[in-house]
């Protein structure tokens, strides 16, 4: 720590390596001032690269506004979908988007049911990153739909032409997965805030932010009946977002695989859309906390062992899928289907984008082999790196599904190319503008990390003997 | 003591009587010690949730999981019902002569509706079972209370206990061992 941040907290900040999930020396006001403090900070002591990360994301995110307004303009065929590749960009960016997030409810939910004691200092954070990428998954579709301003037909209200949406169809089941996903995503996000928000109340040092933590916290004043029925609730969302979580990126595998398209209708989709899911997701909450616990010298709450535990679970979900991978290609030959073998032909040498196929065997199931060495585990650069190329290969996988597959279907003479416009690119690096802006801000203006679930922490590392603290 | 004429001036205006400690297990020592010695309406408060500490006050709460299955079955039904409806009477399709009641196509709907009444049912049944939002509360009238949502355990003996009495209920907090004993103004 610097000096200057001596008054957030007295406690030194130590990794205490990959054994520990929390520093030396913290007790209930050390953690509590520790996060808190990161949100307390001096505008101007802001981390420099905090200032340069938001302006980066700031830029892209005109770059968003610029895309979106010239294709309300001129429609969708500023992209470059045509016909037999209808589903671009928009589509693989959703997938992608949706994917992502799903790591932040099986950190917050499937872990907290398991008991796992490494999620707490990286749920909330990981939360965030869920609303957020939903967020941005969940503007692709819309904006793919030719007339955005008509979104609202998708749902089911009584209207004047008496038109109902199809209930039968993957697409509407889509509508319903997605919004209820980022509900409770948000529901989960904001019910585990309420405590740090009473938290943030009571330190807070100016009126303005004494009173819209106040009223965030609604009233919260910790008390052990408040606690009981809030625990009961915690734990009731977890067990209904665990199924949930499976149920989204399953539904979303189904608006392929419900097609008769070869290499979307498939049956391993649905397990292998929610082990990728994972995978990318958990690869983003590394691509994100590794910086953000540098330059706000978290080490001691997200330490090593968080980032080995993470690491693990990458690894593990990479199998899943390179396994699905292997099993798609070997169900193409077996089958002896003659469009689905050629559409396993195309994929891998004879079509126009064979190479991306190898690009996404590289990204996603190669190079993160190397996380079974524990020296590449205990390295942060060589995590980061790694979870960067897994975000490249699992946005790979979903061009590969989508468009490869739209490329070439059952006739020859309905063949075609797609090749993305700058206005494809610029949606997509627009959305990743929101995704960084937003992290930024949340990182900035609220605790990044769940306060009353640290001092949890605190309470059972108390327990254990103290001889630890030596070693 | 001054204190103590303060509290028999105010008695009337008091929410209750406060005592500090500095740990989760003297706090739940107390909780059980108030409750030995009969007093009833009591909190605790406490910077996150202690094991067995809404137990030791006395409560017992099961309505959240209630609702929240209550919520659930109406997502599942209204789920379920909405997609009968709209195939069935509102905009019936014939699809190759197949039966317009296709309930295994309701299903991903029918669930996700079920979990998405039941998460909103946990969450806002949670709030108004704990009374919030609750722009006042008198316990927020003792300074050191903010300590609360930090690193200090509270117990609260409240004036509307009929076992409460300002003086008596004062030297019984008194010896439980805490930091600091005080008055809860109204």
């Amino acid at each position: 720590m610097k000096p200057e941040d001596q008054e957030f907290t007295s406690v030194a900040t130590l990794d205490p390596g990959p054994d520990k999930v929390i520093g030396p020396g913290h007790d209930y006001g050390s953690v509590t001032d520790e996060i808190g403090g990161v949100v307390f900070r001096p505008f101007l002591k802001t981390p420099r690269q905090m200032f340069i990360g938001f302006a980066f994301a700031f830029l892209l995110v005109n770059l968003l506004m610029i895309a979106v307004t010239w294709l309300f303009v001129r429609g969708v065929g500023v992209w470059g979908i045509n016909m037999p590749v209808a589903w671009g960009f928009a589509i693989v960016n959703f997938v992608w988007w949706i994917g992502i997030g799903h790591a932040g409810t099986l950190i917050s939910a499937i872990l907290l049911l398991l008991k796992q004691d490494w999620r707490t200092s990286i749920n909330r954070f990981s939360e965030a990153m869920t609303l957020f990428a939903v967020a941005c998954a969940g503007m692709f579709p819309i904006l793919h739909l030719g007339r955005p301003w008509l979104a609202y037909w998708l749902l089911p209200y009584p209207n004047t032409m008496w038109m109902w949406p199809q209930p039968r169809s993957p697409l509407i089941w889509d509508v319903f997965a997605v919004s209820t996903y980022a509900t409770v995503s948000l529901l989960f996000w904001f019910t585990g805030l309420i405590p740090d928000f009473a938290t943030m109340r009571d330190k807070a040092g100016n009126s303005t932010a004494r009173k819209i933590f106040g009223m965030l916290a609604m009233g919260w004043r910790n008390s052990a009946k408040h606690w009981a029925r809030y625990q009961k609730a915690y734990l009731l969302l977890a067990g209904l977002s665990t199924p949930l979580v499976v149920s989204v990126h399953s539904v979303v595998s189904f608006d392929f695989a419900v097609a008769i398209l070869p290499g979307w209708h498939t049956t391993i989709f649905p397990p292998y859309f929610v082990a990728g899911a994972i995978y990318s997701g958990f690869a983003m909450v590394l691509t994100l906390a590794i910086p953000v616990r540098r330059w706000y010298h978290l080490e001691d709450l997200i330490t090593m062992r968080h980032i080995e535990c993470m690491s693990k679970v990458m690894l593990g979900t990479g199998l899943i899928v390179a396994y699905g991978y292997a099993m798609e290609a070997f169900m193409a030959w077996y089958s002896g289907g003659q469009f689905e073998r050629y559409a396993f032909v195309n994929r891998m040498w004879a079509g126009g984008y064979w190479w991306t196929y190898w690009v996404l065997i590289l990204c996603n199931i190669l190079i993160p082999q190397a996380l079974w060495s524990r020296r590449v585990r205990m390295s942060v650069r060589a995590v980061f790196a790694i979870a960067l190329v897994v975000n490249v290969g699992m946005w790979l996988e979903r061009f590969v599904i989508v468009v490869t597959s739209l490329t070439r279907d059952f006739v020859p003479s309905s063949w075609g190319m797609y090749y993305p416009t700058i206005w494809d690119w610029s949606t997509y690096l627009g959305t990743i503008g929101v995704f960084l802006a937003l992290m930024f801000l949340f990182v900035r203006v609220l605790p990044a990390i769940s306060i009353f679930e640290m001092r949890e922490v605190v309470h059972h590392t108390a327990k254990e003997p103290t001889h630890a603290l030596g070693d | 003591m001054l204190s103590e004429t303060k509290v028999s001036e105010h008695a009337e205006n008091l929410h209750g009587i406060m005592a500090e400690f500095d740990d989760p297990e003297s706090l739940l020592a107390a909780a059980q010690q108030a409750r030995l010695e009969g007093y009833r309406d009591m909190d605790a408060y406490a910077p996150m949730p202690v094991e067995g500490l809404a137990e030791a006050i006395g409560f017992r709460g099961s309505w959240v999981q209630r609702l929240v299955f209550l919520g659930g079955l109406c997502g599942a039904a209204g789920g379920f019902m909405l997609c009968w409806w709209i195939t069935v009477i509102a905009y019936p399709h014939n699809v190759a002569g197949r039966p317009l009641n296709s309930w295994p196509a309701y299903v991903p709907i029918t669930f996700e509706l079920m979990v998405l009444i039941a998460c909103i049912t946990a969450v806002v049944g949670m709030l108004m079972l704990n009374g919030l939002p609750q722009p006042y509360h008198p316990v927020f009238n003792v300074e050191r209370f903010a300590r609360a949502s930090r690193d200090k355990f509270f117990l609260c003996i409240e004036a509307s206990d009929p076992k409460f009495e300002p003086v008596a209920t004062r030297q019984f907090l008194e010896r439980l061992n805490p930091q600091e004993v005080m008055d809860v103004a109204l």
